[in-house]
């Protein structure tokens, strides 16, 4: 071996250039607080290794980024771990940044000769936070969607070159693919480029330098420790340090199951639950105390000052309080910035609105992973289509937005929110099951607003019915009553009520010869299997089933149903109110078909 | 680096072996152990990892390939020439589900009632086979492999290691059928891929 090595240290000297990585005197010897810098860049090394990982089944377009980290996420052996762990050492990686900047700045680090080597680390900063930015939009999830586009929308406002600059960047006027493969080009060259650049830099420098070893004069021993050296005394603290550091990252992602990923990026869908990661949230809160115009002045100008004023602690420092005056301000700037973040936490935790925006987005989440585990998969056209055409992530929303200004499901607005207005017509949480349709023959229930009593229906035949021959009804009548419920409920072919459906097979052919007997009576004005008296009310053939309901909704003033005297339901299809696909999913939904 | 320009309040670079400031050799040895142990733990879960996203295809159940409709027979013509037929299937690929998607090209040759089919790709380096111009055999635009038109190798020239790959055919009803498979390329043995 020793004679391959020799020839090796010949031809390439690699001997040398080991002594020069290894030996490095540590005056006073190797110290725990040391292993800052290295834990960092071990932290930007594992970025590198997952970062390159992910990169190889990463897609950069706005059919196929989400798709692929759903991929990575939930169907690629340990993609969960590969991403939870770039996800949340991007995190450590800037709790390790702040350390080190501050242990810096306490020990007075920025000091000659060491001022280049502060910039150098100042600019590290900044690129660690471009790649955070770039890197939070790449899943194209809606968090990562909306709470970039507050950043590129912020660009924006820089003045001259500010549209100029957003467009650029995002690569025209929308967000789309250009706006993805920008960022990625960002995200995995550009930024990583310069940051090996500027690492290098910082290191040499670093090296050229030496250790600070805090407030004494040069050369005094520490406490009469001898000097130390960089192997492996302090080599062994940097990566017990690493480990731990390692550790506690992979605790995280263990913890949580991996880096969330929401709901597709969808342009025309609101998210109110929008917001940046946390280590960017005091200037999320920042920006809410200035008002429209003076914008300029807190997203750019403020913080271009304190940029400022942290670039020129060098020269600051060279006065007799001036590393007092350091030490002051980086102090006022952490703690107004861990006040913001507090306040900005605090706030959305006691906003009810936030709180119910964040359950729907995490309902969302778990809804679009169940569609694209389904049957289908995820077509071509993006797991976006899955959510546009699921009646149960559809069907409330049109419901709080066309039917809950007089309906109510469940008592609310289909959504979960309280009603605006006063409920006007029925609640239609369980329309034409066997419970919905017992409450509605209940003298008790039928005038209630749960059913009629909001409507002009309240005083007539029906409610009149219910209320006196219904109530009048003796035990037999009260079977035969429940039997026709159970028939009548039988026509919805409601998918939750099919096991109910199957087992009552013969008390639902009872109930189908009751329905037009002369003591039920149903068929004095409802149709039924074509026989009816007088038509006066909706068909009863096929009632609640999604050929009957999709009608009803298209135009409840059909002949079918309430004819001319149908009360205030506008007529959805004729009048082009929804088209046929949002009656399709507000049916079904309805119907519990998802 | 004794040539290292030294600063002001630089430490002075301590040589290798210098008596007094080098630790012991045993304790430094296991320091030096314990370092590399250290660090190379805390490299595992990222390199572990990593790896693992690299292989994963590998791990990725294989499917057997199924008998799928191609053609009508009748649309097969009756005259000792192949002609290439569309494979339109449903297809998983990795996040995207596809139906009814263009996968690949058959060549079908009707003879009589009975059907033959080989699949397009070449079995020397995975071009798509042509037929000459004069219909009078298959030949190879990447390296000039020729093929007659059952498939078999008819140059002692070919690079082709075997002839071209046949694959199973049922007539079902008024349809042809077809084993869609490709195979290893570059061996004289016909071996499915997946």
């Amino acid at each position: 071996m020793r004679p391959v090595l020799d020839w090796l240290d010949d031809r390439t000297g690699y001997r040398r250039l080991l002594r020069a990585v290894l030996v490095e005197a540590i005056p006073g010897g190797a110290k725990w607080r040391y292993v800052w810098g290295s834990t960092l860049t071990f932290a930007v090394v594992v970025q590198f290794i997952t970062g390159l990982a992910l990169w190889a089944s990463y897609s950069a377009n706005a059919q196929g980024a989400w798709e692929s980290v759903f991929y990575i996420q939930n169907d690629m052996a340990g993609g969960w771990l590969l991403r939870g762990i770039h996800h949340y050492m991007a995190h450590a990686t800037m709790i390790l940044l702040v350390l080190h900047l501050m242990q810096i700045v306490v020990a007075g680090a920025y000091r000659a000769p060491r001022e280049v080597n502060f910039w150098f680390g100042l600019a590290l900063l900044f690129i660690v936070l471009g790649l955070s930015l770039t890197g939070y939009l790449l899943p194209w999830d809606q968090q990562g969607y909306w709470a970039t586009k507050v950043a590129t929308s912020i660009a924006s406002i820089t003045p001259f070159v500010g549209p100029a600059l957003q467009e650029a960047l995002i690569g025209g006027a929308d967000y789309g693919h250009l706006t993805l493969t920008r960022f990625f080009a960002l995200h995995a060259g550009v930024l990583p480029g310069a940051l090996i650049v500027l690492i290098a830099g910082h290191v040499f420098l670093f090296r050229r330098h030496g250790v600070t070893t805090g407030e004494r004069p040069a050369g005094a021993r520490d406490g009469g420790n001898p000097d130390g050296q960089f192997w492996p005394d302090q080599a062994l603290r940097d990566a017990v340090a690493c480990l731990a550091v390692m550790a506690a990252v992979l605790y995280l992602v263990i913890r949580t199951g991996g880096a969330p990923l929401g709901a597709p990026a969808d342009a025309s869908e609101p998210y109110a639950a929008a917001r940046p990661e946390w280590y960017f949230m005091f200037l999320f809160q920042w920006l809410t105390y200035f008002p429209a115009e003076t914008e300029i002045l807190g997203a750019i100008v403020i913080p271009g000052l304190v940029v400022t004023l942290i670039a020129l602690m060098p020269f600051a420092g060279r006065w007799r309080l001036g590393h007092r005056f350091n030490l002051g301000f980086m102090g006022t700037i952490l703690a107004g910035v861990g006040l913001l973040t507090w306040l900005a936490y605090a706030q959305d935790r006691a906003d009810p609105e936030f709180v119910a925006a964040q359950h729907r987005a995490q309902a969302a989440a778990e809804r679009i992973v169940e569609l694209a585990r389904g049957p289908d998969g995820i077509p071509p056209s993006g797991a976006l289509t899955l959510l546009r055409n699921d009646p149960l992530t559809q069907g409330p929303q049109l419901f709080a937005d066309r039917c809950a200004s007089c309906h109510s499901y469940d008592g609310h607005d289909g959504l979960g929110n309280e009603l605006a207005e006063a409920q006007t017509a029925a609640d239609l949480k369980g329309f034409a099951s066997r419970e919905w349709l017992t409450g509605l023959l209940d003298p008790e229930q039928i005038a209630t607003p749960r059913y009629f009593g909001g409507t002009d229906f309240a005083r007539g035949r029906m409610v009149r019915m219910v209320q006196s021959r219904i109530a009048g009804f003796d035990a037999a009548q009260r079977d035969d009553l429940a039997k026709v419920v159970k028939a009548l409920s039988a026509e919805a072919a409601l998918p939750q009520q099919a096991a109910l459906d199957e087992a009552d097979r013969s008390e639902i052919a009872e109930g189908t010869a009751l329905l037009a007997s002369e003591s039920i009576g149903c068929t004095e004005c409802h149709e039924w299997r074509g026989t009816v008296e007088q038509s006066l009310g909706p068909v009863l053939t096929g009632f609640g089933s999604r050929e009957w309901l999709t009608g009803f909704v298209r135009d409840a003033s059909h002949t079918r149903f309430y004819g001319d005297r149908n009360d205030r339901m506008p007529a959805f299809g004729p009048d082009e109110i929804l088209s046929e696909a949002e009656i399709g999913l507000l049916v079904e939904w309805l119907r519990g078909e998802w | 680096m004794s040539e290292k320009p030294q600063a002001a309040d630089a430490p002075h670079v301590v040589e290798e072996g210098s008596s007094g400031t080098a630790p012991a050799p045993r304790r430094g040895f296991l320091a030096g152990m314990g370092a590399i142990a250290a660090g190379g733990l805390a490299f595992l879960a990222p390199v572990w990892s990593g790896i693992r996203a690299a292989l994963e295809p590998l791990e990725r159940p294989r499917q057997d390939a199924d008998l799928i409709p191609v053609a009508k027979l009748a649309a097969v013509p009756d005259d000792g020439v192949p002609h290439k037929f569309r494979v339109v299937m449903d297809r998983v690929d990795a996040w995207n589900t596809h139906r009814q998607l263009p996968v690949g090209a058959v060549y079908l040759r009707r003879a009589g009632d009975s059907v033959e089919a080989l699949n397009v790709v070449c079995p020397h380096a995975g071009c798509f086979v042509n037929v000459a111009a004069d219909r009078s055999r298959f030949v190879c635009p990447c390296h000039k492999s020729s093929f007659d038109l059952s498939g078999a190798v008819n140059d002692p020239a070919s690079p082709s290691p075997r002839d071209m790959d046949t694959l199973d055919v049922e007539i079902r009803g008024d349809e042809v059928w077809v084993r869609f498979q490709n195979f290893l390329p570059g061996r004289a043995e016909k071996e499915p891929v997946a």
